[in-house]
């Protein structure tokens, strides 16, 4: 059914429809409407067979999540920045113990400073951790992960984090289809765990393993996550079957053809890209998009395929891994590592706690690397004149302060000034 | 695409108007896109949200730059932040005020756009009146559907009453109604 509706509403029931059996969460911004979501659709009775568990934190919420999942229950979690890092112990127990819990990840950037803002931070804080990582470009594909990603878990028996833009995703009011109980049902059989915790069968979970078989289970692990490169594209065309639309799937690709540059990106700045890239194309500008859909485990040989004609590749994301550059511009220079000839890669971080990422900026940033490009990380829209100014304190004196605090005070003080300006020029 | 921008502050229901809006604009079949401008959603502090009308998928996610309507919630904010900012030549302007363009000082701006595409409404005063809080969302949708044609008040109505059922969204109905008629009746008066 077509409905005009808030993306965290769309999710829960999304969600709901994949009839989990326990939710555990700990509310945090933006990913806290999800859960709510379904705390209310539990307690009106309209999610049944579900138990709703509050705890008294993120490590709560998954350590429960674990439980459940180890006793054969399809378990839900979700959580955003400082409360995945909180968590990020039973993150890797999750996935080292093989249990196919599914997690919300509403991203928002990592404190300090604070910051309730959205970017990738949280979720490139935790790539290695060994989930599956999919980023949902509109809030349509954001319950449609959803869906998959359920499937896709108990099929491997992997964990799968669906990473959604907070607030540009999560509070955004637009139109989502939301499925029938009956086409979710068909689609996403109950869950048949490969490892349960039962009386009648007791087993143990959870070993210590030493040298002599660490790296055999930790590649097994890999392992599974390349068998996951197969099935998500056939999860996604069984699912556009079904559905009668494209979600999900490794990667997705837009006016790619005979494209010189071609840019790169995950969740929902692509939208944006898009409209860029329609413009540019208008210009005669050879322009195209790839949408990385699947992070991790990262499509390597589709990515050599896709990127591998174009002469230059701009990468943008929304991370930045401090004292190196843009953390998926590296990935990507690994995916195309040893070609003959491999295009430039040229990295951009955009974004960076809900800094707005406009059109312009865009169009500007694109031309620039048909241009030649730059060397090393262009960080878009930066104000060179705060950065100046800061950079110059610390040198004068050692005792400069606070960076973000002295920051916000050089903002305050140029926006009073601007305020005068405005009031003169009013009067 | 038609582009609206909302601003107020925190408690004026600023984020459910952008909401609301969307949600009429889908009940009349188009595609939108309603967010707020995230985070300081303190009572009283400066809000902005906003939402996009098109006939076809709207991709777009930047905050909107250059609206095609701006709608003020809140008078007072004229003082400290340059709403006007990207305002399209053609562009409206909703105002929730009992003062005049004059004593707001915004003479300048209101003869830069077209005849008619200015406008102020009373909002929080019907809103007193009829919902008995000071909350202005409601009546300010209801004036843009008189104002712009970009949704009917049909479709205003029906979207109210969606998000609130019942007493509460009966009397923001009125609201709604009442500012509309106000900016009808101008129109005629005029």
């Amino acid at each position: 059914m077509l409905k005009q509706i808030e993306g965290s509403r769309a999710m829960a029931e999304a969600i709901a429809l994949c009839r989990p059996e326990v939710i555990c969460a700990y509310p945090i911004t933006p990913q806290t409407h999800i859960v709510e979501g379904l705390g209310e659709m539990v307690r009106l009775g309209q999610l049944t067979n579900c138990e709703f568990i509050n705890v008294e934190s993120e490590f709560a919420a998954l350590s429960v999540a674990i439980g459940a999942s180890a006793a054969g229950a399809r378990a839900y979690t979700a959580t955003a920045s400082q409360g995945l890092l909180y968590m990020v112990e039973a993150v890797y127990n999750t996935s080292g113990l093989g249990l196919p819990i599914l997690m919300t990840l509403g991203n928002r950037a990592i404190g300090a400073p604070i910051n309730i803002w959205n970017d990738h931070s949280d979720a490139m804080a935790v790539r290695d951790a060994g989930w599956i990582q999919l980023f949902a470009e509109t809030n349509q594909e954001a319950a449609d992960l959803h869906i998959q990603a359920f499937r896709l878990a108990e099929t491997l028996s992997i964990p799968v984090m669906v990473c959604v833009d907070g607030f540009i995703l999560t509070h955004a009011f637009e139109r989502v289809d939301i499925p029938s109980q009956e086409s979710v049902d068909a689609f996403l059989p109950p869950y048949e765990p490969v490892q349960v915790l039962d009386p009648r069968a007791p087993i143990s979970i959870g070993a210590m393993v030493g040298p002599d078989a660490f790296t055999e289970v930790r590649y097994l692990q890999h392992y599974k996550q390349s068998q996951a490169l197969e099935l998500i594209p056939q999860l996604a065309s069984e699912f556009s079957e079904r559905f009668g639309r494209q979600s999900g799937g490794l990667l997705r690709t837009y006016c790619v053809e005979e494209a010189e540059l071609l840019i790169v990106a995950m969740g929902s700045i692509n939208g944006t890209i898009k409209d860029v890239v329609d413009e540019m194309r208008a210009d005669g500008v050879k322009i195209g998009l790839v949408t990385l859909t699947t992070f991790r485990p990262l499509p390597m040989s589709v990515l050599r395929h896709v990127l591998g004609g174009a002469r230059h590749i701009v990468v943008l994301e929304k991370s930045l891994s401090v004292g190196m550059g843009g953390p998926l511009a590296n990935d990507l220079d690994s995916a195309l590592r040893n070609l003959v000839t491999a295009p430039q890669v040229h990295s951009a971080v955009a974004g960076l706690g809900g800094r707005p990422i406009t059109k312009s900026s865009l169009n500007r940033l694109f031309r620039e690397a048909l241009n030649g490009g730059w060397e090393g990380t262009h960080f878009l829209d930066l104000n060179m004149s705060i950065v100046g100014g800061e950079i110059e304190r610390m040198r004068e004196t050692r005792r400069a302060g606070p960076i973000a605090e002295n920051i916000l005070r050089g903002l305050a003080q140029r926006s009073a000034l601007s305020g005068v300006m405005m009031e003169r020029g009013n009067e | 695409m038609f582009q609206v921008r909302i601003h107020g502050r925190g408690g004026q229901g600023v984020v459910t108007a952008a909401e609301l809006l969307s949600v009429a604009a889908f009940r009349a079949g188009k595609h939108a896109q309603a967010f707020p401008s995230f985070g300081s959603e303190r009572t009283g502090a400066p809000v902005v949200a906003f939402c996009r009308v098109d006939d076809k998928e709207i991709r777009l996610r930047e905050p909107i730059l250059e609206p095609d309507c701006l709608i003020v919630q809140d008078a007072t904010l004229f003082k400290s932040i340059d709403l006007f900012e990207g305002l399209h030549p053609k562009g409206y302007l909703l105002v929730n005020t009992r003062k005049s363009f004059e004593e707001l000082h915004l003479e300048k701006v209101v003869h830069r756009l077209p005849e008619g595409h200015a406008r102020m409404v009373p909002a929080t005063e019907l809103a007193m009146q009829h919902v008995g809080r000071a909350v202005p969302n409601a009546a300010l949708l209801g004036a843009l559907a008189a104002l712009t044609r970009l949704v009917s008040l049909e479709h205003v109505v029906a979207a109210i009453r969606d998000a609130f059922p019942g007493k509460v969204g009966e009397a923001n109905v009125l609201a709604a109604m009442a500012a509309h008629d106000a900016l009808v009746r101008h129109d005629v008066a005029a």
